[in-house]
C-alpha cells in the first residue's frame, strides 16, 4: 500500500514538474493539476496510511484505531482551493490566448 | 485585555469579508454605493486595527489569544494578537484606505468586482498576520492570492494578463511548496498550531527533527518566494509593474506579508532550542544576493514602475538579511525600516502614476538610452526659470520624498530606520566584540542601495520634472494627491515618534525572542465558560 501510493506520488510529481517547464500555457495547468494531486496524495500519507478505517472518534474506540481525521481536512481544503485556483488560472489563459493569439507562456511563438 | 477588546481582534478578518459579501448583491452599476461599503469597511477595519494597536501597545500582559468556535489551543483555531501582528495589521490598514480612496479616482471602475476582490484582499492578509495556526496561515494566504490574482489583472490589457499569467503560475507552485511543507511538519509533529508546534520541537527526537527541518525547509521556499528573495524574484519586478497603480501600492504589504511570516516562524520555533538559527545563513546570503540584484534593478530600471518593483526587492533583501543576522537590536530597527518601507514603496506606486500621466507614453523607457547616447543639448537657456504650475510642484515634492526615504536620507523615517539598524550593528563593536564580516557586508550594503536609490531616483525626477515641462501638466485629482500625501506624511509621523515608535518596536522585538510567553498564551487560553487553564500545564520555562 505505502509503496503504490509513493510511486504514484513520484510518477504524478515528476510528470507534474515536466509539463509545468514546458512553454505551452495548456500543459503547465495540467502540470499543474498533476503537481496537486501529487501533494493531496502526499498530505494523505502524512497521516499514516490505514484503509477502511472511519476518522469518527467514539465511545470505547482505541484513538490507535482510527484514521487520523486532520489530513482529511486539509485534503478537503487543499482541493477546493486548488480547485477554485486552478479554474481561475484556466480563465487567465483563455484570456491571454484571445489577446496574443496564440498559447506560448509569454505570448510569443 | 478585557473581554470587550478581545472581541475585536476578529474584525479585521469579519468586516471585510461581509463587506466584501455584501458587494456582491450591490448592482454593477451603482458604483457610488459599492464605493461607499468598500470605504466604510475599509474605514471601521483601520479604526479597529488602530485600537488594536494602542490596546497591544498599553497592555502590561500577553493576553490577545482569540479562540474561534470557543476549542481550546491545539485543537481549534486561535487568532493571536501581540505587538507584531498589531502592528502589521495597522499598517496593512493604513495602506488599504490610502490606496482605495486613491483607486476611487478612476481605477475602480475600469473593472467589475474591484471593490469586493480589495475587500477578500484584506480579509486574506488580515487573516494571515492574526492565525496562530499554520493550515489556516495556507488558507488565509490562498484567499489574499486568489483576490490578488484578480486585482493585477483589474484592468486588463495584454500585458497584465501576460504577467498575471506568469503570477499566477508561479504562485500556483508556491502554494503547493506550501502544502507540502505543512503536510511534513503535521507529520513529523502531530500539530499545526505554532505555538505548540514550537513548545514540541525540544521534545523530538534528532532524525524527526530532521524532517520537520526539512518540513519548515519547503515551507521557507513558498514564502521566500512572495517575498522575492533572489533568484526566486524574477516574476516580482514584472508582477508589480503591470499592475494597476492602486494595485501595485496595496501589493508594497504582501511580500512584507511573506518577511512577517518567516520572521514569525524563525523566532517561534527557531529562536532557541535544538533547532536554534535553523535557515539564518541561508536568509542572509540570500538577503545579500537579493540587495544587490535589487541594487542593480534600480539602477538599471528604464521605467518608473520597475524602479519601484526593483525597491521592493532591495527592502525585501534587507529585512531577510537582518532575519539573517538575528540581532535583537537590529531587529527592531528593521521592523521601523519594514513599516518605513512599505508605506513609501505603497505612496511611490500611486505617485508613479500620477508622473507618468502628463509624459508620452515611453518617454521613460527611452529615458536612460537617451543619457547613453545624448539627446541633443540644443536646448535654449530661458533665464529666470519657469513658473511651475502647482501641480506638478506638489508632485515634485511627494516624488523628493519617496527619493529622501528609498535612500535613507534624513529627515524622514527612511532615515531614522537606516540609522537605527546600522547604529546597532555598529554598537556591537562598543560592547568589545567587533562585527562581523557578514555585519560589514551588510552595512556596506544597506548604504550602498541607499545611494543606488538616490541615484537613480534623481535621474528620474530630473526626467519627470525638470526636462518635460514644456509637455501637458498631468490632470491630477485633489482624491489622489491626498492618499499619497497621507502615506508620506505617516513617515513623517514616524519621524517626529521615533522614540515611542522605537520603543514599541524594541518591546516587539524583545516579546519575539523569547516565545515563551506566546506559547504559554495560546496554550494557557481558557475557553469560556470554563476554569482557566484547565488543559496543558507541563507548558516549561514559566
Amino acid at each position: 500500500m505505502e509503496l503504490v501510493l509513493s510511486i504514484a506520488i513520484g510518477v504524478m510529481t515528476s510528470c507534474g514538474v515536466w509539463l509545468i517547464l514546458r512553454p505551452r500555457t495548456y500543459q503547465v495547468i495540467v502540470g499543474l493539476s498533476l503537481l496537486s494531486y501529487a501533494v493531496n496524495l502526499f498530505i494523505f500519507g502524512v497521516g499514516g496510511v490505514k484503509s477502511n478505517v472511519p476518522p469518527i472518534l467514539g465511545d470505547d474506540i482505541l484513538p490507535s484505531t482510527l484514521a487520523d481525521p486532520v489530513p482529511q481536512a486539509l485534503v478537503l481544503t487543499a482541493i477546493v482551493i486548488g480547485f477554485a485556483t486552478t479554474a481561475l488560472f484556466l480563465v487567465v489563459m483563455l484570456a491571454s490566448r484571445g489577446l496574443t493569439g496564440n498559447d506560448h507562456v509569454d505570448g510569443r511563438n | 485585555m478585557t473581554s470587550w477588546h478581545n472581541h475585536l481582534i476578529i474584525l479585521p478578518i469579519l468586516l471585510p469579508m461581509i463587506a466584501a459579501a455584501a458587494l456582491l448583491f450591490v448592482d454593477e452599476r451603482s458604483r457610488v454605493m459599492k464605493a461607499m461599503i468598500s470605504l466604510a469597511s475599509t474605514i471601521a477595519i483601520a479604526g479597529v486595527s488602530i485600537i488594536l494597536l494602542q490596546v497591544e501597545n498599553s497592555a502590561e500582559t500577553f493576553d490577545g489569544v482569540y479562540l474561534v468556535g470557543n476549542w481550546v489551543a491545539p485543537f481549534g483555531i486561535v487568532l493571536v494578537l501581540d505587538g507584531l501582528s498589531a502592528l502589521m495589521l495597522a499598517l496593512t490598514s493604513l495602506l488599504a484606505l490610502a490606496t482605495l480612496v486613491f483607486a476611487l479616482a478612476r481605477w475602480h471602475a475600469v473593472g467589475a468586482h474591484f471593490h469586493s476582490m480589495f475587500q477578500i484582499l484584506l480579509m486574506g492578509v488580515n487573516g494571515a498576520f492574526l492565525t496562530g495556526d499554520l493550515f489556516n496561515l495556507f488558507v488565509f494566504f490562498e484567499v489574499m492570492l486568489a483576490a490578488s490574482y484578480g486585482l493585477l489583472l483589474h484592468g486588463s490589457g495584454a500585458l497584465r494578463v501576460k504577467a498575471g499569467l506568469h503570477y499566477i503560475a508561479v504562485n500556483l507552485v508556491a502554494a503547493l511548496f506550501f502544502l507540502i511543507g505543512v503536510s511534513l511538519i503535521y507529520g513529523t509533529t502531530g500539530t499545526l498550531n505554532m505555538a505548540d508546534l514550537a513548545a514540541r520541537i525540544p521534545e523530538m527526537e534528532a532524525d524527526r527533527r530532521m524532517l520537520m527541518e526539512a518540513g519548515a525547509g519547503v515551507l521557507g521556499i513558498a514564502f521566500l518566494i512572495k517575498a522575492g528573495m533572489w533568484p526566486l524574484c524574477f516574476w516580482l519586478p514584472t508582477a508589480y509593474s503591470a499592475a494597476s497603480a492602486p494595485v501595485a501600492g496595496m501589493f508594497a504589504i504582501l511580500s512584507k506579508l511573506a518577511i512577517y511570516v518567516i520572521l514569525r516562524l524563525t523566532m517561534l520555533l527557531f529562536g532557541a532550542g535544538p533547532s536554534a538559527g535553523f535557515g539564518a545563513e541561508l536568509l542572509l546570503f540570500g538577503g545579500i544576493a537579493t540587495i544587490v540584484f535589487g541594487t542593480i534593478g534600480v539602477l538599471a530600471s528604464q521605467a518608473l514602475g520597475r524602479l519601484a518593483g526593483y525597491s521592493v526587492l532591495v527592502s525585501s533583501g534587507t529585512m531577510l538579511m537582518v532575519l539573517g543576522i538575528n540581532d535583537g537590536a537590529v531587529s527592531s530597527g528593521a521592523l521601523l525600516y519594514l513599516v518605513s518601507s512599505t508605506l513609501t514603496i505603497g505612496a511611490f506606486f500611486m505617485l508613479i502614476e500620477l508622473v507618468e500621466r502628463g509624459q508620452d507614453a515611453g518617454a521613460n523607457v527611452l529615458a536612460v538610452t537617451m543619457e547613453a547616447y545624448g539627446e541633443g543639448e540644443d536646448e535654449v537657456e530661458e533665464g529666470g526659470g519657469l513658473a511651475m504650475p502647482g501641480t506638478m510642484a506638489i508632485l515634485g515634492i511627494c516624488f523628493a520624498a519617496c527619493g529622501i526615504l528609498l535612500s535613507g536620507l534624513p529627515p524622514l523615517s527612511g532615515f531614522v530606520a537606516k540609522f537605527a539598524m546600522l547604529s546597532a550593528m555598529m554598537g556591537a563593536g562598543a560592547t568589545g566584540v567587533p562585527p562581523t564580516a557578514a555585519v560589514w557586508t551588510l552595512v556596506v550594503l544597506v548604504i550602498l542601495s541607499g545611494v543606488a536609490a538616490l541615484i537613480a531616483m534623481t535621474r528620474a525626477g530630473i526626467r519627470a520634472f525638470w526636462t518635460s515641462i514644456e509637455g501637458t501638466v498631468p490632470r491630477v485629482l485633489v482624491i489622489e494627491l491626498v492618499p499619497v500625501m497621507f502615506l508620506l506624511s505617516l513617515t513623517l509621523a514616524l519621524t517626529l515618534q521615533a522614540g515611542a515608535t522605537m520603543r514599541y518596536m524594541d518591546t516587539t522585538i524583545r516579546t519575539l525572542s523569547n516565545p515563551t510567553i506566546y506559547i504559554d498564551a495560546v496554550r494557557n487560553a481558557a475557553a469560556i465558560g470554563t476554569r482557566a487553564g484547565v488543559q496543558s500545564q507541563e507548558t516549561g520555562g514559566n
